[in-house]
């Protein structure tokens, strides 16, 4: 490694709304690195803020919110990039993938436009058939069959997991430095996330990209990240190497959550749990 | 071996997908497909398969929610298709569901005390010691504060609404309850605690669970007896540790590979720092 | 596809029947004796057989619901031999008041009538369409609560109030516009334009208001989408995310409802041609009405019907264009 400088870099990081009962943080005073290439699990429970992590260093928080704290893109700061230099910044720097796929990508338009248009958008005097072959090349890169016939298919015609595949291939066609993926295989069956996970694995071991993967499964991030960061109700409870993590963890929060995970190949008995449940 | 109390033999259910227009042609689709399956009293049987193989289908042919194409159902070792008039009441409240959205499966502008006793309500059976009381003691059971029977669903978090559901089927002593992945939407840790609190209630009243998940790690802890489904069929089912640990049908060992776990080694270094640190804090003490 | 269309012609052939026939039974089967009326005060039970047998009355309902139907397509005769009157398609009889062929009467106020109903549905879209996402851009904003107290207005004051006041105001106070008159297009295309503003403004400032609130709910609907946000996260502008991925599935249950909404015109018309004194359509079918004049009443109806059931057809052909999801059955 020549460059000792993180992929990212995020400090103090808080996001808070102002409602009529007053201000309400839901990501407080957060920090992390994360290497180049290397891949980072954000893990918590409902209402942790980890999806509001991700939209604050995509710069598209919801209406509203106040984001502080500084994230550093390969030493370039984001919080204070305008709205148009931030926009050259998304799709191709940073570029992500949603939970929901089929409500993630728009119903009017042919999955092949959808891929192209990052490229569209970022590259200058591109030819239709250019773009065309772009979208072709990144559906092939995962692994969609058939791809030249596909790519003139709607959303719809599309399973699940190929539509999740579809939002994968849409993220491939900048080569992004980071890829942000906010629950990504929630929202699929078993044997479609297992082979979700290892397209994000060979499409980050071939492009040497970044990974946040933001996910409330410990199972699922226990397979990908090599970092990981624990958060609950904006708070981050713990962060360290997987093994750290889960082999010695030091909250006990931490410690919490992984007695509760139903394990498949681990003893039987009463999940241990400690926390406490407060009123809505 | 005594009989089952639920015996489902053959079922079947063909859905008819309507084409468009005057001539569209219907075609028929067969979402469960000559399904038998046995759950005797006092145990959990496990219904799992990924979306699409029919597991919740067959969940509500079995509690009568939708009518079936073919096969048979025998409860307690009648037939469920015959019962009419009380005999079909006495089966609605022999069977309960509890279904996986718990907010949309309570009424919003219900207090918990109307949501709990309203089986009782509607099969027109006394409330043994009054609404109030008969309230106060499911909510102990199922482990909410009973001084918020006078609260409404949207007052109290995920875990605790499902708790609320689960008061609910409890309510009428049901010999049978179907819990349609009445799990699956919860926080981890959340989903543990209600596991505990199914398992619980079991052991004390000695009812029956079909158990429909989709999630393996689950059902596993749950569970007596596994039937997995694919496309309508179950493809394989027996004892638990026989389908986990020997499991016999390609799809179940496809299904098993892919789910996610957290390495055993890391689980058994985690053990052996948590008793080394109890045993720094017990000689600390 | 084609199966799909012709799926659509057939149901729509069916609905037509339908209308038909039940029109058919409402005017000449439930209605007071047409033989009775067309003979007048002093009249011969002969007189009154003579005019059944001419116009068909003594053949058996199922007979003269064939000969109505056979005279829409092919024409028909009424009366034999050297009385006999021929009627070409599509006929749809004569009129009990003034004897002239429905058909013709229909089509020499249709010009007047398609003008106003065109006009009006052109300027309540574009005005419309254009308030709505207007609003939504500035939503909450003075902008906003402005056009919504202005589509509050338009849509509870009624039609002939507005229309009668805006007459008095424009023509008979300032004198800022002629009287409405049916002035064609060739002849004076400013005057023509001027004649009309006034029948097109009354007749659609209640659907634009409609179709402010709609788009404006659809657009401000549409931003909340995942799909947008997709769009933004691959970092494409504002406008582009805009133009793209919010205003089109925003608009398409706009083209739903414009196609009916445009079908159903025909009854707006009428008070509007009324009040201006346009001799269109709907004149004719409020004259007729009061006239009892069945058979123009009938003829009015079926044009009604048609159209609504053309428009209906129109937009679901327009509906599969524009969405995929009804173009392409999923797949795989």
């Amino acid at each position: 490694m020549t460059d000792q400088r993180p992929l990212l870099r995020v400090r103090d990081l808080t996001v808070g709304f102002t409602t009529a009962a007053g201000r309400v943080e839901v990501v407080k005073r957060l920090g992390f690195d994360l290497a180049r290439g290397g891949a980072l699990g954000i893990v918590g429970e409902s209402g942790s803020g980890k999806s509001m992590t991700s939209l604050a260093i995509m710069g598209l928080l919801p209406k509203g919110a106040e984001r502080t704290g500084s994230i550093e893109l390969d030493g370039t700061e984001l919080t204070t990039l305008r709205e148009r230099q931030m926009q050259a910044v998304r799709g191709d720097r940073i570029a992500m993938v949603f939970q929901d796929p089929l409500s993630s990508l728009n119903p009017y338009y042919t999955v092949g436009t959808q891929i192209a248009e990052a490229y569209r958008a970022h590259r200058t005097g591109v030819t239709r058939r250019q773009a065309r072959k772009v979208a072709i090349e990144a559906m092939e890169r995962v692994h969609i069959k058939d791809a030249a016939r596909r790519v003139d298919h709607y959303p719809h015609q599309f399973s699940g997991g190929m539509r999740q595949r579809v939002m994968i291939a849409m993220t491939l066609s900048m080569e992004p430095d980071l890829i942000i993926a906010d629950e990504p295989t929630t929202a699929l069956d078993v044997t479609v996330q297992a082979q979700i996970l290892d397209l994000l694995a060979e499409i980050r071991r071939d492009t040497g990209a970044g990974l946040i993967l933001i996910t409330h499964d410990l199972a699922v991030v226990s397979e990908v990240a090599d970092h990981i960061v624990v958060m609950r109700e904006g708070d981050l409870v713990e962060q360290g190497t997987a093994e750290q993590v889960f082999s010695d963890p030091r909250a006990d929060y931490t410690r919490m959550l992984l007695d509760a995970v139903p394990r498949i190949d681990d003893e039987i008995g009463l999940l241990r749990t400690t926390a406490t449940e407060e009123p809505r | 071996m005594t009989a089952p109390l639920l015996r489902a033999t053959g079922l079947v259910k063909e859905f008819t997908v309507r084409g468009t227009g005057l001539l569209g042609r219907a075609a028929r689709f067969r979402a469960v497909d000559d399904v038998s399956l046995d759950v005797h009293a006092g145990e959990t049987l496990a219904l799992v398969g990924e979306s699409g193989s029919g597991k919740s289908t067959t969940a509500r042919l079995i509690a009568r929610l939708i009518d079936t194409t073919s096969g048979t159902i025998e409860f307690a070792g009648r037939d469920v298709h015959a019962l009419t008039g009380k005999d079909l009441h006495a089966y609605r409240g022999d069977v309960q569901v509890v279904f996986q959205d718990p907010y949309s499966s309570l009424n919003p502008k219900h207090t918990v005390e109307r949501i709990v006793t309203a089986p009782l309500v509607y099969q027109k059976r006394p409330i043994p010691g009054g609404a109030r009381a008969f309230t106060r003691e499911l909510m102990e059971r199922v482990g909410l504060d009973p001084d918020h029977s006078g609260r409404f669903p949207a007052q109290f978090s995920g875990g605790q609404a499902q708790r609320i559901g689960i008061a609910r089927a409890l309510a009428v002593s049901p010999k049978l309850i179907i819990a349609d992945e009445a799990v699956s939407a919860l926080d981890v840790s959340v989903q543990a605690q209600v596991i505990n609190l199914l398992r619980r209630l079991q052991d004390e009243e000695g009812f029956s669970y079909l158990f429909i998940a989709h999630d393996l790690a689950v059902v596993r802890q749950i569970a007596h007896r596994v039937a997995v489904m694919n496309a309508g069929r179950i493809v394989e089912s027996g004892d638990r540790d026989q389908v986990f640990g020997d499991p016999q049908d390609p799809y179940t060992r496809r299904l098993l590979a892919a789910v996610p776990r957290i390495r055993p080694e890391w689980d058994a270094a985690r053990r052996r720092n948590e008793r080394a640190r109890r045993t720094v804090e017990e000689a600390a003490r | 596809m084609i199966r799909f269309l012709v799926n659509r012609l057939l149901g729509m052939a069916v609905v037509l029947l339908l209308v038909c026939l039940f029109t058919y039974v409402i005017f000449f089967v439930l209605s007071p004796d047409p033989a009775v009326q067309i003979c007048g005060k002093n009249c011969t039970p002969e007189a009154i057989d003579r005019i059944r047998a001419n116009l068909g009355l003594d053949e058996p309902f199922r007979t003269q619901f064939w000969t109505f139907l056979t005279g829409l397509f092919a024409g028909r005769a009424y009366g034999t031999g050297a009385n006999a009157i021929e009627c070409a398609a599509p006929c749809l009889g004569y009129s009990f008041q003034t004897s002239q062929p429905v058909t013709d009467m229909i089509l020499q106020r249709l010009p007047v009538s398609a003008t106003v109903a065109v006009g009006a549905a052109v300027l309540w879209l574009l005005a419309g369409v254009a308030a709505g996402l207007l609003s939504a851009v500035k939503e909450g904003r003075f902008a906003d609560r402005f056009i919504a107290g202005l589509t509050l207005t338009g849509m509870s004051v009624p039609n002939y109030v507005l229309a009668l006041s805006l007459q008095f105001l424009l023509v008979v106070t300032l004198g800022w516009l002629p009287f409405p008159q049916a002035v064609p297009f060739a002849e004076d295309p400013g005057q023509w334009f001027l004649n009309f503003l006034m029948p097109w403004t009354v007749l659609s400032i209640g659907a634009a208001a409609v179709y402010t609130r709609l788009t404006r709910a659809n657009v401000i609907e549409t931003l909340q989408e995942n799909y947008v946000r997709t769009a933004r996260a691959k970092g494409l502008s504002p406008g582009l995310v805009w133009r793209r991925h919010a205003l089109r599935p925003a608009l398409t249950p706009i083209v739903t409802i414009f196609g009916m909404d445009f079908a159903g015109l025909l009854g707006g018309a009428l008070i509007t041609e009324t009040v201006f004194g346009l001799n269109g359509v709907g004149k004719l079918a409020a004259d007729s009405i009061t006239k009892n004049d069945q058979p123009v009443i009938m003829g009015v109806t079926l044009l009604a019907a048609f159209l609504v059931v053309v428009g209906n057809m129109v937009v679901d052909l327009l509906y599969t264009a524009i969405d995929p999801r009804v173009r392409v059955g999923s797949a795989t």
